[in-house]
């Protein structure tokens, strides 16, 4: 099955790529892309694609392995080093400067300008001309980037790296951002300016599209390459089969040893709070789940596929367009407008990113656990803050509180005045931990609880959300690492393309089943709303 | 001995601020005859309660991730309210202090409630209020020096043996008070926990409001304790007082260490930061040096502070 094109077709050959941070990322990995083709790779989370595409950008360097460039040796250092070989990376992120006009922002590389005066007649005039050959010709090219839709802004940046000196050209879900008529005139492009003898290599998580557009496929799972595909060679479920490794779910899904640990608690049919109807285009498109007493709900899915959003709708962070929430003592009432009101009510939320918004990092351990307890001065609640008989903010009292909340989660530190900042990735997720145990609540949201801590760290963390569901909190745990919601989790929602496309309960989670339900929201041929319901 | 790491953080700070100064003292009484005395050294201190009471005002709003502009406005607006009631209308002397007090802690609780409920850039707020509150002076007053007569004198003159007015111990008191205030009090911690990352404090389900409004009304109601106190040491009330109060302020903040980005700075600090500017004013006076070299002089000493401190926290 693996045709490598002829010799002189091949732009850029890889051979036994390897890039690994605490383990493999990419594993030896050997690959070539030809010219005049759409290159497809597919890949669960974590599979590697997103690194590859890196480091064919310069953006990342590899650990081992060579890369040819039309036969020559290829080393990018940097992007502009990649850049100026003729390779061009659109990423999730786009690369666009709100507060410029979109001629600008086309031409940021090289301003068309004399004597550092901008030449704004001929740019306006290049750029139109640029975006009529791209079919963008309704948007205007006075146009603050700022002010357009999200959509136009990533076909504009897909049109920008496009007219550049291009040979290569990555896209990384480009689509997911797109309306159906914006994607069609891509894929138009796409076609075209592959016939014309770009490379193009497409990440999408879209099967439809892939099955349409792509002239070959590869397939990367934990890193290795299972396997590269001409067009027709496979069907959609195929894919996912290659990607998800169901073939071997005999060796993947024996019971894992952890797994008894968890089965002597009882999880209680009573659902603390139920969550209907949550809308939040085009991330969050309709969903209902019920978090019970004392059960711990994992929610699967691949990355982007709104998990991290619904979370935070739940939370307040983000306003619900739709929805409703209900609780336990049977009230009913609208999504949260602030986290303020969320932790009101019980619902608390550990970040997937504790240094932008779970942490002050300049600030010492004692005040990052104190602060969402200083609620209850502002607020007639239960006030947990250590006072002195002068109604001051006893320091000796709130140490000794902070060091008892951190002992049995084993945060190493010398000092509870220790800056946050300075401690280790694990040691941060335990004190975000720590703050919410202090504060109290009912239902706990924990995104992505253990993404990049260590082994020790993530078993102090799955011992504190037992804890809490022995209690007979409602926890939700949104993880990318299918693994450890097995682990831990009472039962499983699959998440996919903003909608929720499988629940599963048990002792043995179906595994291939699961991967499947990750995947179901983007096939074409499968009704988004059928789940699969076990 | 077992000193807490974050005592010992601010104990250093305090060493090198303390070490500056002492180094300031150290030369202009070497190249002058007047300085080390007696004279001089108590006349710097009773110069110097008004912009310190103002300088603790800006250091806390400055740690809560603001700027406050209007300053110098809002104690030309204060003083006017209180000469106008004072003279005017022949109010007792501490209810017209109590109105004066009062004028300071509104307008700053304004600016504070316009820059967190609107999420407007409390700098295009307090630029505002900068006018406005000139204005409102200018009315109070109509546009008029007031003469205060001796009622308040008494604030501003030395008292007891050393000679040490009660305007200076005052604005020493309120020194200690803000300091206990940022560390010890629920209101300072969120002060600082704001200014270092609003999000987090945001997603930890609390509202930034209370603080922020409760901070700028602090400020301003500092702003009135100055005017009080500028008033009483000249013994009257000028429409036109504190012009140029915020950027001495922010300078006295600066130098002290307070961080233009919120989130940290000590008031004792900016109390070393005041102490710094006016010994160094006084001295260059005394070693004859004119008034356009005492700025330069100033303004070099200002970015000096900052290089030093960004340099330090960047070895740290």
């Amino acid at each position: 099955m693996d045709t490598l094109s002829e010799e002189h077709h091949t732009l850029l050959s890889i051979n036994s790529l390897c890039k690994v941070y605490s383990s493999p990322v990419v594993d030896s990995v050997s690959i070539a892309f030809a010219k005049g083709e759409i290159h497809a790779l597919l890949g669960a989370n974590g599979a590697g694609k997103s690194t590859l595409c890196k480091i064919i950008a310069g953006l990342v360097q590899p650990t081992s392995g060579t890369m040819k460039l039309a036969n020559e040796r290829f080393e990018p250092r940097s992007k502009s080093q990649a850049e100026s070989a003729g390779i061009q990376i659109v990423q999730q992120e786009l690369n666009l400067i709100p507060t410029l006009d979109v001629a600008q922002n086309l031409f940021l590389h090289r301003l068309p300008s004399r004597w550092g005066i901008l030449q704004i007649k001929q740019m306006h005039s290049k750029a139109r001309a640029l975006l009529d050959a791209f079919g963008l010709q309704r948007i205007d090219t006075h146009e603050l980037v700022g002010n357009l839709g999200i959509g136009q802004q990533q076909m504009l940046e897909i049109a920008s790296n496009m007219h550049r000196t291009c040979r290569l050209l990555i896209l990384d879900e480009p689509t997911a951002a797109l309306s159906s008529p914006e994607s069609e005139l891509l894929f138009e492009k796409l076609v075209r300016a592959k016939e014309e003898g770009l490379a193009i290599i497409y990440i999408s998580h879209r099967l439809d599209e892939v099955e349409r557009l792509a002239d070959r496929i590869s397939i990367l799972r934990d890193g290795k390459r299972m396997g590269t595909w001409e067009r027709g060679e496979m069907d959609q479920n195929q894919m996912v089969e290659q990607m998800t490794g169901d073939e071997n779910s005999e060796v993947l899904s024996g019971p894992s040893p952890i797994r008894t640990e968890s089965t002597d608690r009882q999880p209680l049919d009573r659902p603390v709070l139920s969550i209907r109807g949550f809308v939040r285009e085009p991330y969050v498109r309709g969903v209902d789940l019920d978090v019970n007493e004392g059960m711990i709900l994992g929610i699967a899915g691949l990355v982007g596929s709104g998990r991290t959003e619904l979370l935070r709708l739940m939370y307040g962070a983000d306003r619900a367009t739709g929805g409703s929430l209900c609780f336990a003592d049977g009230s009913v009432r609208g999504p949260f407008h602030s986290p303020q009101a969320a932790v009101k009510a019980g619902i608390v939320l550990v970040s997937e990113d504790r240094k932008a918004d779970g942490l002050l990092l300049n600030q010492s351990i004692e005040d990052n656990i104190f602060l969402p307890s200083f609620a209850g001065i502002w607020q007639n609640e239960r006030f947990s803050l250590p006072t002195n008989r002068w109604g001051g903010y006893s320091s000796s009292k709130g140490r000794a509180v902070a060091s008892d909340i951190c002992e049995p989660l084993d945060v190493r530190y010398e000092s509870v005045e220790q800056l946050v900042g300075t401690l280790s990735g694990g040691n941060q997720q335990k004190v975000v931990i720590a703050k919410w145990l202090l504060r109290g609540g009912n239902i706990y949201l924990f995104d992505e609880p253990t993404r990049g801590i260590d082994v020790a760290a993530r078993g102090i963390v799955h011992r504190v959300l037992r804890n809490l569901a022995a209690q007979g909190k409602g926890l939700v745990v949104v993880s990318s690492d299918l693994e450890e919601l097995i682990e831990i989790a009472d039962r499983i929602a699959v998440m996919s393309n903003g909608r929720i496309t499988g629940r599963f309960q048990g002792a043995d989670f179906p595994r291939g089943d699961i991967l499947q339900a990750m995947f179901a929201g983007y096939q074409s041929n499968k009704n988004e709303n059928d789940g699969v319901e076990v | 001995m077992n000193v807490s790491p974050g005592l010992r953080r601010g104990l250093l700070q305090y060493a090198g601020m303390f070490f500056a100064l002492s180094v300031l003292v150290l030369f202009f009484s070497l190249r002058t005859k007047t300085f080390w005395s007696a004279t001089t050294l108590t006349t710097i201190a009773n110069s110097i309660p008004d912009l310190t009471v103002v300088a603790v005002g800006m250091t806390l709003i400055l740690i809560v991730g603001g700027i406050d502009l209007s300053v110098g406005s809002v104690m030309a607006w204060s003083g006017s309210v209180m000469a106008m009631l004072m003279v005017d209308q022949g109010w007792p002397v501490a209810g017209s202090v109590a109105a004066a007090l009062l004028v300071g802690t509104v307008c700053g609780c304004i600016n504070g409630w316009i820059n967190s409920h609107f999420r407007i850039p409390s700098f295009i707020v307090t630029l505002g209020m900068l006018e406005i509150a000139r204005g409102g002076a200018y009315l109070a007053t109509r546009s008029e020096t007031k003469y205060l007569g001796p009622r308040l004198e008494w604030l501003s003159e030395p008292w007891l043996g050393i000679g040490l007015s009660p305007a200076f111990w005052i604005a020493i008191a309120i020194v200690a008070i803000a300091q206990w205030l940022l560390h010890r009090t629920v209101l300072g911690r969120m002060a600082v926990a704001i200014g270092t990352n609003s999000e987090t404090v945001r997603m930890s389900g609390l509202s930034t409001i209370p603080t922020q409004v409760a901070i700028f009304g602090l400020g301003g109601f500092l702003c009135g304790i100055a005017a009080t106190i500028q008033c009483s040491r000249l013994s009257t009330a000028d429409p036109n007082a504190g012009a140029g109060m915020e950027l001495s302020a922010i300078a006295a903040c600066v130098i002290g260490g307070t961080s233009l980005r919120g989130g940290m700075g000590s008031v004792i600090s900016t109390f070393f930061g005041v102490l710094i500017v006016s010994v160094l004013q006084t001295g260059l006076a005394q070693m004859g040096a004119s008034d356009p070299i005492k700025r330069i002089v100033t303004g070099a000493v200002i970015v000096l502070a900052v290089l030093l401190d960004s340099w330090r926290s960047r070895r740290s």
